[in-house]
């Protein structure tokens, strides 16, 4: 599967999604998924908390082990994704739909200081050597 | 960077598709896909692990049994026939556990150990110090051109019976816990799963071989992940997490393996019996959301314990521990963990929490 190309990137490896009302969505890359195996738990952060660039704000636990995921830019939780509680294995199976939780950014230009899809995968195959 | 130690199998489980890892050392698959998926496999019909990172050693002999007597917690005199085995625990003089390990009594002057991976050549050093002070005659060979497949599930002993020819006949009556030779073969029905099953020494060179036959018959392959999920939900004790050179055995869950009633002496005794156990490790059944995990601290109304292996079970879709507790913690308590910034509530249980393809809690 392949980065999607109107996706932003971090380097703790989190995807953002710019939404047509200026939120944005957050999730796990695939390869995210795929080092962390078959999901069983996510904790999203509570609606309405504000959160700095890069803080850990949610936790995404396989069988295998407790991942920490960071805030890819500053803003304020507004929504979180229910549906994950009950299927957190749709991180598995479609990471790039299950977002796991949404903000309003502080400045929406922030998102241009993260990855694009090709420089993501850079990113990847040089922490891979 | 060291090179890790590859098993005869490291070709085949690529060829797979798996996802390697470093497990202590060794170049071993933790999965092909799917952990969860291989977990209810074993549970359900059967599956194949890689085992050969464990040591096989043979100590042979005149007086074998006598050492053995002397070496292990449990009592070698438990084994009267050929082929039987006895798990135990092989301990320091202060009571703590150098390692846990099957021995198979093949005749008077041959037993066979088999040993965890990470701490083989420690304890083979132990028992060669141990030889050399009070039985020299007696010879410790590690078997290193054995490796190792443990085939585990319902329909595992089938399974192997159609993959190798001339191996029902010598092993449909074997009960469970012991073993019998067929050629340069060994096949015990052992294993580490809370299942049926073989677990099948083989000479390194023939192992890839049998792999195949076994895949041909549509036993698919079990990572080191759902191997410890498997372990964890039949209660049995993980060398390294659930107990270590720093507990005893009577404190980690293995006072059933121990035999302080025989009139014999056996290194770590008079510490065992000197020391009355503090703690011990029961199961834990997490009521609140989330994944216990190892380490994690345990508060009691009798003092604070710690888990020493926590996951997700697949089998009852709930996470688990074990944990190790104050002894005046009783079955049914409930107590908090300490899960990154909360206290989730988790129930005392007996365990083990499931076996022969079923929750059993």
């Amino acid at each position: 599967m392949s980065n999607p190309d109107n996706l932003k990137y971090t380097t703790s490896h989190e995807w953002v999604k710019t939404e047509a009302d200026g939120t944005i969505s957050i999730g796990i890359t695939q390869h995210a998924q795929e080092l962390l195996g078959d999901m069983v738990f996510v904790e999203a952060p509570a609606v309405g908390r504000h959160l700095a660039a890069r803080e850990e704000c949610a936790v995404v636990e396989s069988v295998k082990a407790a991942a920490d995921v960071y805030a890819p830019i500053s803003g304020t939780v507004t929504e979180t994704n229910g549906a994950l509680d009950g299927s957190p294995e749709s991180i598995n199976e479609d990471p790039y739909a299950a977002w796991m939780f949404r903000m309003k950014p502080d400045n929406a230009a922030d998102v241009n200081t993260l990855m694009d899809a090709a420089a993501y995968q850079v990113f990847v195959d040089s922490e891979a050597h | 960077m060291t090179t890790l130690k590859q098993t005869p199998l490291n070709a085949a489980h690529r060829a797979m598709g798996a996802k390697m890892v470093d497990f202590g050392g060794w170049d071993m698959p933790v999965n092909y896909g799917s952990q969860i998926e291989e977990h209810h496999q074993v549970r359900r019909d059967c599956g194949m692990f890689d085992v050969s990172h464990m040591r096989v050693v043979d100590i042979k002999g005149d007086g074998v049994r006598a050492f053995l007597r002397y070496l292990l917690a449990n009592n070698a005199d438990k084994l009267t026939t050929p082929g039987k085995a006895l798990y135990s625990t092989m301990l320091l003089p202060d009571g703590g556990v150098i390692d846990d390990l099957i021995i198979y009594f093949m005749n008077e002057a041959w037993f066979r150990v088999v040993v965890n991976a990470g701490t083989a050549d420690k304890d083979i050093a132990w028992m060669k110090e141990q030889v050399a002070s009070h039985a020299p005659n007696l010879a410790i060979t590690p078997r290193m051109e054995l490796a190792m497949i443990a085939v585990q599930g319902p329909n595992a002993r089938a399974k192997v019976w159609e993959a190798l020819p001339g191996s029902q006949e010598l092993s449909e009556n074997l009960v469970p816990f012991s073993a019998v030779e067929m050629g340069e073969m060994f096949i015990a029905r052992t294993g580490y799963t809370g299942e049926d099953g073989f677990e099948i020494m083989i000479p390194a060179k023939a192992a890839p071989f049998f792999w195949a036959a076994l895949a041909e018959k549509g036993v698919k392959p079990i990572g080191l992940g759902a191997r410890d999920t498997l372990r964890l939900e039949a209660g049995m004790n993980l060398y390294g997490q659930d107990m270590d050179e720093l507990v005893n055995p009577l404190e980690s869950g293995l006072a059933w393996t121990v035999d302080l009633k025989s009139a014999r002496d056996f290194i770590g005794k008079a510490a065992l019996l000197a020391h009355p156990p503090a703690r011990k490790l029961v199961g834990l059944l997490l009521t609140d959301k989330g994944v216990l995990r190892g380490h994690q601290k345990v508060h009691t109304a009798h003092g604070e314990g710690e888990i020493t292996s926590g996951s997700f079970s697949p089998t009852l879709e709930k996470s688990i521990a074990l944990a190790r507790v104050p002894a005046e913690v009783a079955i049914g308590d409930v107590v908090q963990v300490s899960v990154r910034d909360k206290m989730l509530n988790a129930q005392v249980v007996k365990y083990p929490f499931a076996r022969n393809g079923k929750a059993v809690l």
